[in-house]
């Protein structure tokens, strides 16, 4: 009997692995198909993609969508004007948050556990829309590019998910041992406690290098002008206003027809064109992912 | 080295918040945000009496409420499976692909949904024909709009969600597994008895926090989401106050629409931290 007992346990446990193994294909499957068919359809006959024929491999390659693409003025505003908030603001986003952090992080310091509080209610509370709309206008910031960088130099999330990290890996002697030496609290900031920081500094560089690089709301509520709007109100106008071509060939035009045609085409290239930076910088931080994100957020 | 953050968290956080006045005053454009004619409540009633009001909040609490109930428990499940991957291989490469949608702006991820999901052109589109269900327009029907929003939250967060779950199964002490092994468990009875239980903590705290924002969820997808067809459902609250006080200046009943906003978000936090606190002892303060 027992023994009968244990054989069917282990049928099940193998009926389990079984299931789990294809649960996990099944997901596996729903997120990479969809990115998978984006990207043959943007190199595909619009016509063959539009039809349905196109399903595992690109058909009667073409490069169209990004000819357009590269040739719209848009796009290149969008991106230039994106790359400056993004990495301007980043920078200005980690040289307020990280000297912060590893101030809140001493116990030595006195203020900390009422400044921790008055960060913290700005999680749950804020002036909401307007009233913060109402400020940005007296400041005269509207319509400038330091709309995108000011407002946000210090996230409070990111802020406690450092200095958690400060507060586990830098043990307490270590800054005693430097104080004698005659180190001080900035020179101890900049010259140990960063360096071994590696991990949450990019960490917590990627959620303000990706929030700068999506942000799509500052755009719409703050700048008039097409000069200063970010690429991803431009994707915005590309993808779900239709404006697809910048130059007089959209719907109703002379070419009306054959622009709708491959007006999707032209959408399939914006979404990789828009998307690759940040999945390109993703894999070089990926490996701290676990650790940085362990340690702010378990704690918090 | 403090001083900076203070200095631009009392700006751009506290300053509003102050100027949450406005919502009982007249926006007096010489004045600035304070100096207007007080009004008492008479912008949050014109905001009950007026005719959108029901519409507004049933569509606000149907979207928030449903994308919390069936997108909380995902990532906890997805967790729970990945953990049980034993192949290190498979089990790197899928986390790698759940995060990886995370990463998609949301203009984007409302583009890709209008693009596959476009009835007579999209891939999913084709799916369903072939299916026999024939041409819906997902995109524009007030019956569809509510799934297809929570299922593309589901698509493109739960993987990057799962991850804090994965942290606190990885703290599991591997001894509870071989006992429960000894014991005669099978696989499935030590996610019941082994794996859930040490869940429990971080799963009461991350529902706290997510019922803090039940209202204010994603103002910005259900605006790119929105188009004359599926109005009647995706109007919601955040959205109005965007549409009314940015688009046509009426500051002061926008502000209180906001503020009315708020104000449910916290009474909801503070009811579900107190539930929390009493069931379990687990809880935010």
């Amino acid at each position: 009997m027992p023994f009968v007992h244990k054989k069917s346990r282990r049928l099940n446990d193998i009926l389990f692995e079984g299931a789990v193994y294809l649960l996990c294909l099944l997901i596996f499957l729903s997120i990479v198909y969809p990115l998978y068919f984006v990207i043959i359809a943007s190199v595909s006959d619009s016509t063959l993609v539009s039809t349905g024929q196109v399903t595992v491999f690109p058909k009667n390659i073409s490069f169209f969508g990004y000819n357009e693409i590269f040739k719209d003025s848009r796009i290149w505003t969008g991106y230039s004007n994106t790359i400056l908030y993004t990495v301007l603001g980043t920078a200005v986003n980690l040289l307020f948050t990280l000297p912060a952090a590893y101030v809140l992080s001493r116990q030595e310091f006195r203020a900390r556990r009422f400044l921790m509080l008055t960060f913290v209610i700005t999680l749950f509370f804020n002036g909401g829309l307007i009233p913060t709309y109402l400020l940005m206008k007296d400041l005269h910031i509207t319509n400038t590019m330091w709309v995108f960088i000011f407002p946000f130099c210090v996230n409070v999330y990111n802020l406690i998910i450092a200095r958690s990290f400060f507060e586990s890996s830098l043990p307490k002697e270590l800054f005693e041992a430097a104080s004698i030496d005659g180190c001080s609290h900035f020179k101890f900031f900049m010259k140990v406690a960063l360096p071994l920081s590696k991990a949450v500094v990019s960490v917590i560089g990627l959620y303000y290098l990706v929030a700068h690089w999506n942000d799509f709301f500052t755009g719409l509520i703050y700048i008039r002008s097409n000069d200063l709007q970010p690429l991803q109100i431009v994707l915005r106008d590309i993808l779900l206003s239709n404006q697809v071509f910048s130059q007089g060939a959209g719907a109703g035009g002379s070419a009306g027809g054959y622009a709708q045609q491959y007006a999707d085409q032209v959408k399939y290239g914006v979404i990789i064109v828009s998307t690759l930076p940040i999945l390109l910088v993703y894999p070089f931080i990926q490996k701290y992912f676990d650790k940085g994100v362990m340690i702010g957020s378990v704690k918090g | 080295m403090i001083f900076p953050a203070i200095v631009v968290i009392f700006i751009f956080n506290y300053i509003p918040m102050y100027g949450i006045q406005l919502a009982f005053r007249d926006y007096d454009f010489s004045k600035g945000l304070t100096g207007g004619a007080w009004r008492g409540l008479f912008y949050f009633r014109q905001f009950f009496e007026s005719y959108q009001f029901m519409d507004l909040m049933k569509n606000t609490v149907a979207i928030s409420l449903a994308t919390v109930i069936l997108s909380f428990p995902a990532p906890i499940i997805l967790a729970l499976l990945i953990n049980q991957v034993r192949w290190k291989r498979a089990k790197k490469t899928l986390q790698t692909t759940v995060y990886l949608p995370h990463f998609i702006s949301i203009v984007v991820m409302v583009g890709l949904l209008n693009v596959l999901l476009s009835p007579n052109s999209g891939v999913i589109g084709h799916l369903l024909t072939s299916l026999g269900l024939g041409d819906v327009n997902l995109l524009g029907s007030t019956r569809t709009f509510v799934p297809v929003y929570v299922l593309s939250e589901i698509w493109q967060h739960c993987g990057w969600n799962s991850i804090i779950y994965l942290a606190a199964l990885s703290t599991v002490d591997p001894q509870l597994y071989d006992s429960a092994k000894i014991d005669g468990a099978s696989r499935w009875q030590t996610i019941k008895h082994v794996d859930i239980p040490a869940l429990i903590p971080t799963i009461i705290i991350l529902f706290v926090l997510s019922m803090g924002s039940v209202l204010s969820t994603g103002f910005e997808k259900v605006f790119l989401m929105q188009n004359a067809l599926n109005l009647p459902v995706s109007e919601v609250i955040a959205t109005y106050v965007y549409k009314i006080g940015i688009i046509s200046n009426q500051f002061s009943y926008s502000a209180a629409i906001g503020l009315f906003n708020t104000v449910i978000n916290f009474i909801f936090l503070y009811a579900m931290n107190r539930i929390a606190r009493k069931s379990s002892d687990i809880s935010l303060w």
